[in-house]
């Protein structure tokens, strides 16, 4: 892992990559806010010896979505589940290179993983709620973090930033199992709100959603956009370039005895950029289904 | 070129949907898997339904508020109520055993599941645990006549180590597959939340698995209840009641039975009989009131 002193000397290095130019050249260009929220480094990951995604560069800025695009087996979600380690809890998994969140690194061994999946929230694939009631899973989260006190009224916020609440307001104590699959995940989105995060992930969140439903969270995520940093992956580029800022985009590189598949970062920078002009070929034949 | 059609008789026509279109053999098949598996629970329930109504019948003949007051009478051959001691020592020790071994099993399922995965100690601790399922009831009473009896003599508690040893495997098993069962999306979404493992399972894990752990230690208890050859010698056959679990030989109603239906009398016959279906409603008002309980907590 990255010390404070090795800092100077990889950023050094890393200042002459391609995608963390085109990343930095397109802040200039004036795609809104510039604080960067994550700074994302060489990262790799391995599960035992087999290496799931390798040297990932990439800056999430705040206050934008930053869509995570590919093909089935790139890596995408595992990923972003590096940047709330949600991965240390597959046993044998190690990471290298650094994932600093607000200049710190989120890996450090100071660094407590519950804290950081506090600040940084996710949302599920498949909609997850717990078999409790509406009211208990959005009210669950602040309840672990010791959160007391103007619940109702927490609850109640969460809610309509999800733009659930009209549809639920009557029934919170109802099982939250009563709700359909697309007001399932908002009620998670909601539940991951409660905790008031910095930032959401989302993994996927629309693939188990039909389109009226997944045009409804479309909407949410660009409506959450102002107060907090989005970072969706999603297998629909569409969906891709309807909402998100930048994009990045990820392909499964196939080893030597064409079973192991490594996702590499082909490129990253704003969506725009992306789907009208990238850079590299392979982004272009993915993007204008040539493969993929 | 011509396209010629061969009408084949298998073939069903598009227009016709009546039964005929299915092939005979496909329809014998089906009827003949029906009969057999109508037979099979014929079969299974039809015994159940005999044994209950012949305790029920004959369970009946005896049963009076005496029968639960009063003490075993002294001259056993004589007729008469008294199942009372045995009614209270099979609350006391089941109980006391079901209290060492659900907490015991549940946390030993709770490692299993959620903590020793991949772990060699977990391999060992469930073969172990199997192992000891497979330890035959009188064995188990020996052991603990050995290790507690011999140094401490007869008593409730005796009994009730060694119904706890015997529960503790299925306990140990029930739970731990009810655990395996919880999607790991919801842990997942609890350790989203900036949730603790401890709390992860007490909040989420622990309830979505409720009804199934309860059901396992039902069906622990149950078995546990019915239990006679570890209680013969741990426990003894008092006739008086005993309320002291620690001290002094206790009874209990499977022992009762046991005692009561060898002697060659009427009386004592009669109260094996009304004992053994105390023992059944006492077992099913468990099962009852537990399943009421779980249902209360879960959330479907």
């Amino acid at each position: 892992m990255t010390s404070q002193e090795s800092e100077p000397r990889l950023d050094g290095g890393l200042a002459r990559r391609p995608e963390v130019i085109a990343a930095r050249a397109a802040e200039e260009d004036g795609a809104g806010t510039t604080e960067a929220v994550f700074r994302i480094e060489a990262l790799t990951l391995r599960y035992g010896p087999f290496v799931a995604i390798r040297d990932v560069t990439i800056d999430v800025f705040k206050h934008q979505i930053t869509a995570v695009i590919g093909p089935s087996g790139c890596g995408k979600s595992t990923f972003i589940r590096c940047l709330n380690r949600m991965n240390d809890l597959i046993p044998g998994t190690s990471v290298e290179g650094s994932v600093r969140y607000h200049g710190q690194d989120l890996y450090a061994p100071d660094v407590d993983p519950i804290e950081v999946r506090r600040r940084i929230g996710m949302v599920f694939q498949k909609p997850n709620p717990f078999p409790k009631s509406i009211y208990d899973n959005v009210a669950f989260g602040p309840r672990v973090n010791g959160m007391k006190g103007g619940m109702d009224e927490r609850v109640e916020d969460s809610l309509r930033k999800a733009a659930l609440w009209d549809e639920v307001k009557d029934k919170l104590r109802k099982s939250a199992f009563s709700l359909s699959g697309g007001q399932q995940q908002r009620l998670c989105i909601a539940r991951c709100i409660a905790v008031r995060p910095d930032v959401i992930l989302m993994d996927e969140p629309c693939s188990a959603l039909d389109p009226l439903a997944t045009n409804r969270i479309e909407e949410l995520m660009v409506e959450l956009k102002r107060d907090y940093t989005i970072v969706i992956v999603t297998h629909n580029m569409q969906q891709a370039a309807r909402v998100s800022d930048r994009t990045a985009f990820f392909t499964a590189e196939v080893g030597n005895d064409g079973r192991e598949r490594t996702g590499v970062l082909v490129e990253f920078d704003r969506t725009e950029k992306i789907f009208t002009a990238p850079a590299d070929r392979r982004t272009e034949d993915y993007i204008t289904g040539r493969f993929g | 070129m011509t396209v010629t059609t061969v009408p084949d008789p298998t073939a069903p026509s598009s227009t016709d949907l009546g039964v005929r279109t299915i092939q005979r053999s496909r329809r014998f098949r089906n009827g003949l898997a029906t009969v057999l598996i109508c037979t099979t629970v014929v079969i299974t329930v039809v015994p159940l339904l005999l044994i209950f109504g012949y305790v029920l019948k004959r369970g009946l003949e005896v049963i009076s508020l005496d029968f639960f007051t009063k003490p075993v009478p002294i001259v056993s051959r004589l007729p008469g109520p008294g199942m009372g001691p045995a009614v209270v020592g099979t609350i006391l020790i089941t109980g006391a055993a079901a209290l060492m071994a659900i907490p015991l099993g549940v946390m030993a399922a709770i490692y299993l599941s959620e903590y020793g995965r991949g772990r060699p100690l977990t391999a060992v601790l469930r073969f172990l645990s199997d192992v000891m399922s497979g330890v035959p009831s009188i064995v188990m009473g020996l052991f603990i006549y050995t290790v507690w009896v011999l140094t401490f003599g007869q008593s409730g508690f005796a009994g009730a180590l060694a119904l706890a040893a015997l529960m503790l495997p299925i306990v140990i098993r029930s739970s731990e597959s009810m655990l395996r069962l919880v999607p790991q999306d919801l842990r997942e979404a609890a350790y989203a939340l900036g949730t603790r493992r401890s709390r992860t399972i007490l909040t989420v894990v622990l309830p979505a698995a409720l009804p199934g752990v309860v059901s396992g230690c039902l069906l622990a208890v149950a078995r546990a209840a019915g239990e006679t050859a570890p209680l013969l010698f741990c426990v003894g056959a008092a006739r008086e009641f005993n309320t002291d679990l620690l001290h002094g030989a206790n009874t209990a109603l499977s022992v009762q039975i046991f005692r009561n239906a060898q002697l060659p009398f009427v009386g004592p016959q009669q109260r094996a009989w009304g004992a053994a279906l105390t023992l059944i409603v006492l077992v099913l008002v468990l099962t009852i009131l537990a399943r009421w309980v779980s249902s209360r907590f879960a959330v479907r």
